[in-house]
């Protein structure tokens, strides 16, 4: 820590958080040095979509993006979704369908998903597939996770969201 | 404490993956997610050069930075050769490496390395160690290499296991059968094809990476990212000169494996970096690192050579296969023979057979284990020749296919001849379900509709094509899996895997195999895998065999539990084991209709009476690799004018015998199916001309994207495995061996050229137009 750090505030996961950041420190190293292990690197380029988080209700990655830059704004990762014990129905559809494999790029995937139904509540699934274009997974070929995100927007409309 | 009775988790059910919903909300469950205060960062200098001896190498500059805690390089650790390849005992990989070497061999190659309290500190440490390298000639494609005059790139006197070091062949096969010769001189029709795979890599989402730290016992902690505990221990062991005992090797969640976290890379280094400075030391590899410095597939030349008598029975087969090994031999050998013992029994009706090749090596990045292991090589020649056959006798590929496969109750030759960089064993293929995959797979796609009709519309064109593929379920006569299972005073369960999940829900089908034996659902049963210090030994994962090796031990480990657990109800309820049976949560004699809950055995043998632990561990040794079959459909359009490929349909049809869990087995294909796409139609690794790779980042080297991907169908056509846990067998890598063989085949349905060379990029597909 040296003089040039700032100090911010922003929200996480609808908590105050009053944090000390490095110059230049990515958003991705801030968060995972506040506990949210969920936002994971798996580039470091903004190309693969694992440290995606919710910037104001806006898919943003997390590793490309300035700790700076969330001043005052709301940031969102998987854990402000839902817990084990009360999940978020897009992470039960996530695990109903098959959708998770390895989990590595599952936090970023779901948040892009809550994103995209936040804007569109009934996309085709050519739809999902064009939005997650960002979002790389090596292990389920996508289908699944298309599947799972057709569902969750089902459980949204029927209102079993909360 | 009531337990609940409804049997829900068993077998064939698609119960909720273990680890499914901790990883939807993002639990801390990976290697890096566990905070060491006061960890160093391990860091790597990697060599500039393609091939050079290092003249010097002077850290002091690098030592002396603030916070930097130790560099290790030649000069200051033991030469041990090794291989990396992270297999069982005796390695059949060369020992070709040791963990920092006088001389370089890729651009990548590991120089020294550096632990410091910063990234800032190590990275400057990095840039001040300073190496004077005297560069050597270098070359990079297998001719080159065996040329008459080639640099010799293992020139070590200290190295093991080598075939022909002076001509830089790390590994050679020749398998002859029958009379060649002959057989071709016996064919109706002939064909041959040269097919080649180029460097790829696996990609896992989660990059390589590791923390080494000492417990407080003064014990060393490997937590890593692997995909063999077991034989990480003992290699750093040997390493470092440790004792087994005082190291443990923990593998939490796991970003993805593929076969690239079979390579004990990191492991040796940060177990290094913290013996020397006794603090803990997290590594974790950039992607470009991960791109440029890890492993890739082995990228493979083969021709295929087919000889057929007029109604199409194969008659004569000859295989031969060049693999660039890259700068180091790990899984060389054991792939080359996996190029012809996964492919070649698959067309057991040929009387002549001849498979031979060699693995090369060269200063390009080290080719190691990839999901597919040589058969996918394998199959992308012997799936093009196919066709080709099949066209020039003038048959449906199908027909050709349907003609000649194995079928239950047959042998090949193969499977004696050859295994994984030896002589193999007999087998017979007990199950195989090939032809309804064929045929339930024809229809799904509208095979003889679309064969017969092509479409066309405007510059794009349409096709169908076909491939089939048979891998393999473990290594026959050497991987060993154990598992133990220990009841809990409730009735509930234990389960103790050194079975390695890489994200593939082992953990979930291993559970499930127990649960089925012992009555109860899989939510009464906690799994624990992969550690050292608490789990049994598993030779790990990779062979396509946690399901039925590991499954098989579990399986065996969950009835000598049950036993235990009848002889207990036995002294409640005063019948005899005999006549006691075993089933949704308690023990009900057949005699008296009674019946005693798992609680309740669990609580006697705890508290009661004879009191002893409920347990049992048991092991597995593969006795036969039972093969999973598929088959590939696909339907591209290829676009005249620009060259692109565009796969419209996907369907895969697959006996993995029983499916433990349908959901886990479909995702296995799917991911497969799709990485292969990856492989057909948009991942290459390129170099320059100095060696050097180019695209260093997933902006340039591309991995198919949501967008990218087809409909893809998947079908599971189920057999019973006799010899595999509820009939299973395995799924994991038969889904990658068709797909580029599939989308060759379609292209020449559709527009009529022949594209061997992957990936099919439009140039490649556009040059073939215009030679046509």
């Amino acid at each position: 820590m040296t003089d040039a750090n700032l100090k911010i505030y922003f929200e996480l996961n609808g908590e105050e958080q009053y944090v000390e950041i490095e110059p230049g420190e990515s958003l991705l190293s801030l968060l995972r040095s506040l506990g949210m292990k969920s936002v994971k690197e798996g580039c470091g380029t903004g190309e693969c979509g694992a440290c995606t988080v919710l910037l104001d209700g806006r898919a943003v990655r997390s590793c490309i993006t300035f700790a700076a830059k969330v001043r005052g704004r709301k940031v969102t990762t998987v854990e402000g979704l839902g817990t084990v014990d009360n999940p978020h129905p897009l992470q039960e559809a996530f695990v109903k369908a098959g959708a998770v494999q390895c989990g590595y790029c599952t936090p970023g995937m779901i948040l892009t998903s809550y994103a995209l139904l936040s804007r569109n509540p009934n996309p085709t699934a050519k739809e999902v597939r064009s939005y997650l274009v960002g979002n790389l997974c090596r292990c389920t070929g996508y289908k699944k996770i298309v599947e799972a995100v057709l569902v969750a927007a089902e459980w949204k409309r029927e209102g079993k969201w909360r | 404490m009531a337990v609940e009775s409804k049997r829900k988790g068993v077998v064939g059910e698609n119960v909720p993956k273990v680890d499914g919903i901790s990883l939807a909300c993002g639990r801390p469950k990976f290697t890096m997610d566990m905070d060491f205060p006061g960890a160093l960062i391990g860091r790597i200098l990697y060599s500039p050069h393609a091939h050079a001896e290092i003249v010097s190498i002077d850290a002091s500059e690098a030592e002396r930075v603030p916070g930097v805690a130790c560099v290790l390089h030649f000069g200051n650790v033991p030469r041990i050769p090794f291989t990396t390849a992270g297999q069982g005992w005796p390695e059949p990989s060369p020992y070709d490496t040791v963990l920092f070497d006088r001389k370089v061999r890729y651009v990548g190659d590991r120089v020294a390395a550096v632990a410091a309290e910063t990234e800032e500190a190590a990275e400057e440490a990095l840039r001040l160690i300073k190496v004077e390298y005297k560069a050597l000639p270098a070359v990079f494609t297998t001719d080159a290499a065996l040329a008459p005059g080639a640099p010799v790139i293992h020139d070590e006197p200290d190295a093991e296991g080598i075939y022909e070091a002076q001509r830089n062949i790390a590994a050679a096969v020749d398998v002859p059968i029958g009379d060649l010769e002959e057989g071709f001189s016996e064919s109706d029709a002939i064909v041959e094809a040269t097919c080649e795979l180029p460097f790829s890599q696996h990609c896992t989402l989660e990059p390589h990476c590791v923390i080494a730290y000492f417990d407080e016992d003064g014990r060393l902690v490997i937590r890593s990212s692997t995909q063999v505990p077991f034989h990480v221990r003992r290699i750093v062991s040997r390493l470092l000169g440790l004792p087994m005992e005082r190291i443990r090797v923990v593998k939490p969640r796991i970003g993805g494996g593929f076969g690239s976290k079979q390579e004990v890379l990191l492991e040796p280094v940060a177990a290094a970096l913290a013996l020397r400075t006794g603090r803990a030391v997290r590594m974790f590899l950039t992607r470009e690192e991960v791109l440029v410095s890890t492993r890739t597939i082995q990228p493979a030349w083969v021709r295929v050579k087919l000889g057929a008598k007029r109604d199409g029975t194969l008659h004569a087969v000859e295989l031969e296969a060049t693999l660039n090994a890259g700068a180091y031999g790990a899984h060389s050998g054991t792939t080359l023979y996996n190029v012809g013992s996964k492919s070649l029994p698959l067309y057991n009706k040929a009387r002549h057979v001849r498979f031979h090749g060699k693995a090369v090596y060269t200063n390009l990045p080290v080719s190691g284990a990839y999901r597919g292991y040589g058969a996918n090589q394998g199959f992308l020649a012997l799936e093009v020749g196919m066709d080709m056959l099949a066209e020039k006798l003038g048959m449906d590929p199908l027909e050709l296919r349907l003609k000649n496969h194995i079928q239950p109750g047959e042998t090949s030759p193969i499977f004696e001849r050859l295994g994984e960089g030896r002589e193999g064993k007999p087998q017979i293929v007990r199950s195989c379900a090939l032809e309804e995959c064929l045929k339930v797979g024809a229809e799904r796609i509208g095979w003889y509709e679309k064969r017969r009709n092509r479409r066309r519309e405007g510059t794009w064109a349409y096709g169908v094509g076909l491939a089939c593929a048979m891998q393999g379920s473990g290594i026959t006569g050497v991987d060993m899996g154990a598992a133990t299972i220990l009841m809990n005073e409730d009735g509930s369960f234990r389960l103790l895997v050194g079975a390695t999940d890489l994200g593939t829900g082992s953990d979930t089908v291993l559970a499930q195999i127990a649960a089925e034996v012992l009555g109860v659902p899989v939510e009464r049963i906690s799994v624990y895998s992969s550690d050292t210090d608490f789990t049994p030994f598993d030779k790990g994962a990779y062979a396509s065999s946690t399901t039925y090796v590991s499954g098989n031990a579990v399986l065996k480990a969950a009835q000598e539990v049950k036993g235990q657990i009848l002889e207990v109800a036995s002294e409640i309820l005063g019948d005899q084991v005999g006549e006691l049976a075993l089933q949704e949560g308690k023990v009900v004699s057949g005699r008296s209709g009674r019946a005693v809950e798992l609680w309740e055995v669990g609580h006697r043998a705890a508290y009661v009476a004879n009191q002893r632990q409920i347990g049992a561990t048991a092991s597995f040794l593969c006795p036969e690799s039972p093969p999973p079959f598929a088959a590939f459909f696909c339907e591209v359009a290829v676009d005249t004018e620009t060259g692109v490929v565009r796969v419209e349909r996907f369907v895969v049809a697959a006996d993995c015998g029983v499916a433990i869990h349908p959901k886990l087995a479909e995702g296995q294909l799917e991911g497969a199916v799709v990485q292969g796409i990856g492989q057909a139609l948009l991942e290459e690794l390129r170099f320059s001309e100095r060696g050097s790779c180019v695209n260093r980042t997933f902006f340039d080297y591309r991995i198919p994207t949501a967008a990218d991907v087809p409909e893809i169908e998947t079908i599971l056509v189920p057999t019973e495995e006799p010899t595999g846990p509820f009939g299973a067998k395995s799924v994991a890598e038969v889904g990658i061996d068709g797909p580029v063989p599939a989308i060759s085949n379609a292209i020449h349905h559709a527009v009529g050229v022949r594209l061997t060379q992957a990936p099919f990029t439009p140039e490649r597909v556009l040059k073939a137009l215009r030679e046509r």
